[in-house]
């Protein structure tokens, strides 16, 4: 092994480096506002830089690995963590987080580069050191409002709920260890796993990891942690962290836990079905936008599930897929959420009677990304639901799909909802006009036009679906 | 550029015109000469089309385009029509055009109006045109959804209740045609070949009977519940008493036909033996559909309602006919679209032009107008006339091939439901009497409505092109026949076939 194939690990070697240039830097820029284009400077160069010269390998004796696949994972993440940053200008100019912002930036790429660390996982030591990474700046994220005793609230119960998760999880990955006598993935794929304790251990990994998608029913957090957080951080929490943990999800299914197939298909069958239901069920009597967003978010990882069970290679590309469109259209929401709320400090839905009146272009999108949650076309989020029905159905489970297409049209209810709120309803003192700064029209763009061309324009489909049939 | 695309890209262009514009003057230009346009092209291609065929072209789809698009799922951007989808392109064509001019007068966010209007329409022709299943469910769904701000935003009385009913008894219609779509999709080639979407391949080959009879309740379901199939048509008489004029012209007049013909040409031809095998459970609901839809109408006194649920009969006596299985029944199903199709949206603006003047719908409150509004009136009698089957006028062509075709079984099952059927007609034209002669005719009830005017302009400009369609429909029928009999000889053959 010799010094050039620490490059495999471009990635997080990068965003250490960036991490330890804003620590730097925030010694010597006395203004802390120009923290904020500096930052999000860098990070938009890491997140360009990581579509190209990337190496595929494995390193440490296989405990690191990278290939296409993961890469094309960590670039997707990038790139939504670049929104997020762009959202978040105007909530980190208010006077009370002026003195804060660097903190800001690098407790998200400290968050960003356990999440690729574990993606790049090939053992289970390092996966659950990359997950701790992801956890724990995470909280501190979550108390970012120090001010807000809410949000202090919300931290605790994150890192309770993370602390017990790690817990099982552990217990899980022990019970593992302790049969095959080796935490590496190599050593355990196309094993033998049909011993009762095996699948035990199997449940309880799985336990843990439900927790950081927030399937059902391990969502209890969810809802009063999206709440109480800061905007941003929820938009975050809700899109950039589940993401990885449902990237690091398929792998593991699809690689480590192959020969398991008929016990997590039928796990997850029920998971999709309840995880589908309750949110969607829970989504309809909100009227916080966020906690809304939040069961609604519980919702959509139960359709990712469809493209889970089927353990095909199809399954793989459309999960990716499903994550890819579900960041720029949840971010887009989100985005609306906080500049809304960064403006007003109004949450609640009914505080959006008649905004397109006030503000028809943050309507417009806000539509478009509930839209597109729903599953309507032209936008992207129907191709994405369309092909995890298509990738379920390889399999027969059409009695599932069934079950899931009836939930959209439960879901479009509360979606039209808001929509309803914001084109039909009538209000005396509606919203104000809004006018955002650059940063979030950069990022308000960069949503809309990817609601649009990541359905129309097949060939992202198509290179993501090429690149997963090699796993 | 072909034609076909052109039929898709048109609109768009035009939304994206409207995009720009501000002031109401050019809103209602733009999209009065974008639909203006999107009408003759779908007239040049009923002639472009017969010209086709004239020269000898006998392929079961012409004009057809196909441009690979999810190559890993075989998803097709896959275009191409035959008789049956040329007619009723023709019709689309015609009905958004009067549309535009029926909503000359919607002054409250006319921008967003006529931008939702015309996405619509781009969902319908888009529908028409599709040979892959899934872009034609993709349009389908763009046909559907604006509906909702449609009716929403610019409804009358409970339109928030009506939009979200309506939308959501649709989008759970489109649920099951879905499931029905996948079904088909992986069902639709022999083991081991390349699956695909498009339907004229799925055609050749056989699906096996077994998961026909699952998949085809589903998708005939899907389809029915937008042809207002019993009991699922219940968000139509709320939907199109809340909508604006030109929205229940369009959707009353294209949209249910939607329905129909996705039942024909997909659930139907692609799925033959169960079809068949099924076939009685929906004659009956179909027959329940044309018999309480014109029950219905009779007892509604909101002018809106009656015609809502004359659209319930009339559409049910679509699928009716396409449940019959012969060529004679289903000739009678595409034109009864045709006919309904016209004479609905010649209803519909009728109505919104005599609600724009009168302030009510409701019948007890009218009378006289014949004399205020001599115009408006002698239309509103024709519209009545063609809708109870005078013959002359479109409705009694219709009628009369679905009931012609429908007798030809020779069992009691079939003949006493065609009995049943018919006996709507009487039924029909109870209700179509009796507003006719209520508000009409008789003494003027309200001082106020004698000093109204008659149509403007605008007004006339779509009543005079439907007026044309309908007589010419009723006069020259064979004409619109001949385009649309060749086109269902391959269905027919599947279903024959299938039933033997």
């Amino acid at each position: 092994m010799d010094i050039y194939n620490f490059i495999i690990m471009k990635h997080e070697l990068l965003l250490t480096i960036a991490t330890l240039i804003l620590l730097i830097s925030e010694i010597a820029i006395d203004d802390k506002k120009k923290m904020i284009p500096f930052a999000i400077g860098i990070f938009g160069l890491h997140t360009l830089y990581g579509f190209f010269g990337n190496v595929s390998g494995e390193i440490f004796g296989g405990m690191y690995q990278n290939s296409d696949l993961i890469i094309l994972m960590k670039n997707i993440l990038n790139i939504g963590v670049f929104i997020v940053l762009l959202q978040s200008s105007t909530w980190l100019l208010k006077d009370e987080n002026k003195s804060k912002i660097s903190e800001y930036f690098i407790l998200i790429f400290a968050t960003l580069i356990g999440m690729n660390f574990m993606i790049s996982s090939g053992d289970f030591l390092m996966f659950y050191l990359g997950l701790e990474l992801a956890t724990i700046p995470m909280a501190a994220l979550v108390a970012y409002n120090t001010y807000d005793s809410k949000s202090s609230e919300s931290a605790l119960k994150l890192i309770m709920s993370a602390a017990f998760s790690s817990a099982v999880m552990l217990f899980g990955i022990s019970l593992l260890y302790g049969q095959f006598g080796s935490t590496y993935y190599i050593d355990l794929i196309g094993t033998d796993m049909s011993a009762p304790l095996t699948v035990l251990a199997f449940i309880m990994f799985v336990s843990g990891l439900s927790f950081k998608i927030s399937l059902v029913p391990f969502h209890f957090w969810t809802a009063d942690v999206y709440e109480g957080s800061p905007t941003n951080v929820t938009s975050y929490l809700s899109v950039i962290s589940k993401g990885a943990a449902v990237f690091i999800f398929s792998i593991l299914l699809f690689t480590v836990f192959k020969s398991l197939a008929d016990v997590w298909s039928d796990m997850l069958y029920i998971l999709a079905i309840l995880t589908m239901t309750i949110g969607n069920l829970f989504a309809l009597r909100q009227t916080n936008i966020k906690r809304f967003l939040a069961f609604s978010s519980v919702a959509q990882a139960g359709f990712i599930l469809l493209g889970l069970l089927g353990a095909n290679e199809l399954g793989m590309a459309t999960v990716i897929y499903f994550v890819l469109i579900y960041i720029f259209t949840n971010l887009a929401a989100f985005g609306v959420v906080s500049a809304i709320e960064n403006a007003t400090s109004k949450v609640e839905i009914s505080d959006y009677d008649g905004l397109y009146h006030t503000n028809p272009n943050m309507s417009l999108l806000m539509m478009m990304a509930l839209f597109s949650l729903a599953g309507i076309p032209p936008l992207a989020g129907f191709f994405g639901k369309f092909f995890l029905f298509v990738s379920a159905a390889q399999n027969g489970y059409f009695w599932l799909i069934l079950i899931a297409v009836l939930n959209v049209t439960i879901s479009l209810y509360y979606y039209l909802m808001v929509v309803k709120a914001m084109f039909i309803n009538k209000n005396e003192n509606p919203i104000t006009r809004i006018e955002n700064n650059w940063y979030t029209k950069i990022s308000f763009i960069i949503c809309l036009a990817a609601m649009f061309i990541i359905g129309f324009y097949s060939t992202i489909f198509e290179y993501i679906n090429s690149i997963s049939l090699g796993l | 550029m072909d034609i076909l695309n052109s039929l898709v890209i048109i609109p768009i262009l035009t939304v994206i015109a409207l995009l720009f514009v501000k002031d109401l003057a050019k809103v209602r230009m733009i999209s009065a000469i974008g639909m203006f346009i999107e009408l003759i092209q779908s007239i040049r291609l009923v002639f472009m089309y017969m010209e086709e065929r004239a020269n000898g072209n006998t392929a079961e789809m012409v004009f057809q385009k196909s441009y690979q698009w999810f190559e890993s799922i075989n998803i097709q951007y896959n275009v191409g029509v035959d008789g049956i989808s040329v007619v009723m392109i023709l019709l689309t064509g015609i009905i958004i055009f009067t549309g535009v001019f029926a909503s000359w007068k919607v002054a409250y966010l006319s921008k967003e109006f006529f931008i939702s209007l015309i996405v619509l329409s781009t969902g319908v022709f888009g529908f028409f045109i599709s040979l892959d299943l899934f872009t034609m469910f993709l349009f389908y769904e763009v046909a559907v959804l604006p509906m909702y701000l449609l009716i929403g935003i610019w409804g009358t009385g409970k339109k928030e209740y009506s939009a979200m009913k309506l939308t959501l008894m649709l989008m759970g219609g489109s649920a099951f045609l879905l499931v029905g779509l996948i079904g088909i999709y992986m069902n639709s080639a022999p083991e081991g070949a390349a699956l695909t979407y498009n339907i004229l391949e799925i055609a050749k080959h056989s699906i096996p009977i077994e998961a026909q009879r699952f998949f085809f309740p589903l998708t005939f379901v899907g389809f029915g519940v937008l042809g207002a199939l019993f009991p699922f048509h219940t968000w139509s008489p709320d939907g199109h008493a809340s909508a604006p004029t030109a929205v229940s012209m369009l959707h009353a007049g294209v949209l249910m036909k939607l329905g129909g013909y996705g039942a024909l040409r997909v659930a139907m031809y692609l799925m033959p033996e169960a079809a068949n095998e099924m076939a009685w459970i929906f004659i009956i609901l179909t027959g329940i559909s044309v018999i309480y839809g014109a029950l219905g109408a009779v007892v509604q006194t909101d002018l809106k309602y009656i015609n809502a649920y004359s659209s319930v009969s009339h559409c049910g006596l679509v699928l009716f006919a396409v449940l019959m299985v012969n060529k004679t029944s289903f000739n009678g199903a595409i034109l009864q679209m045709l006919s309904h199709g016209l004479m609905t949206a010649m209803f519909f603006a009728l109505i919104g032009m005599i609600y724009g003047r009168t302030g009510t719908r409701d019948i007890k409150k009218l009378g006289g107008l014949m004399k205020v509004m001599p115009f408006l009136a002698v239309m509103y009698v024709i519209a009545g006339m063609a809708s109870l089957g005078l013959p002359g006028l479109s409705g009694f062509v219709a009628e009369m091939t679905i009931f012609v075709g429908a007798f030809q079984h020779d069992d009691i099952f079939h003949r006493v439901a065609t009995i049943i059927a018919v006996s709507s007609i009487v039924v029909t034209a109870v209700y179509i009497l009796r507003v006719v002669g209520k508000i009409l005719f008789g003494p003027i009830v309200n001082d106020e409505h004698a000093k109204l005017s008659d149509a403007l302009w605008h007004e006339k400009v779509p009543l005079i092109i439907l007026l044309i369609a309908i007589a010419g429909m009723g006069i020259a029928p064979l004409w619109i026949s001949d385009l649309i009999l060749d086109s269902l000889q391959p269905i027919v053959d599947k279903l024959v076939i299938a039933a033997n």
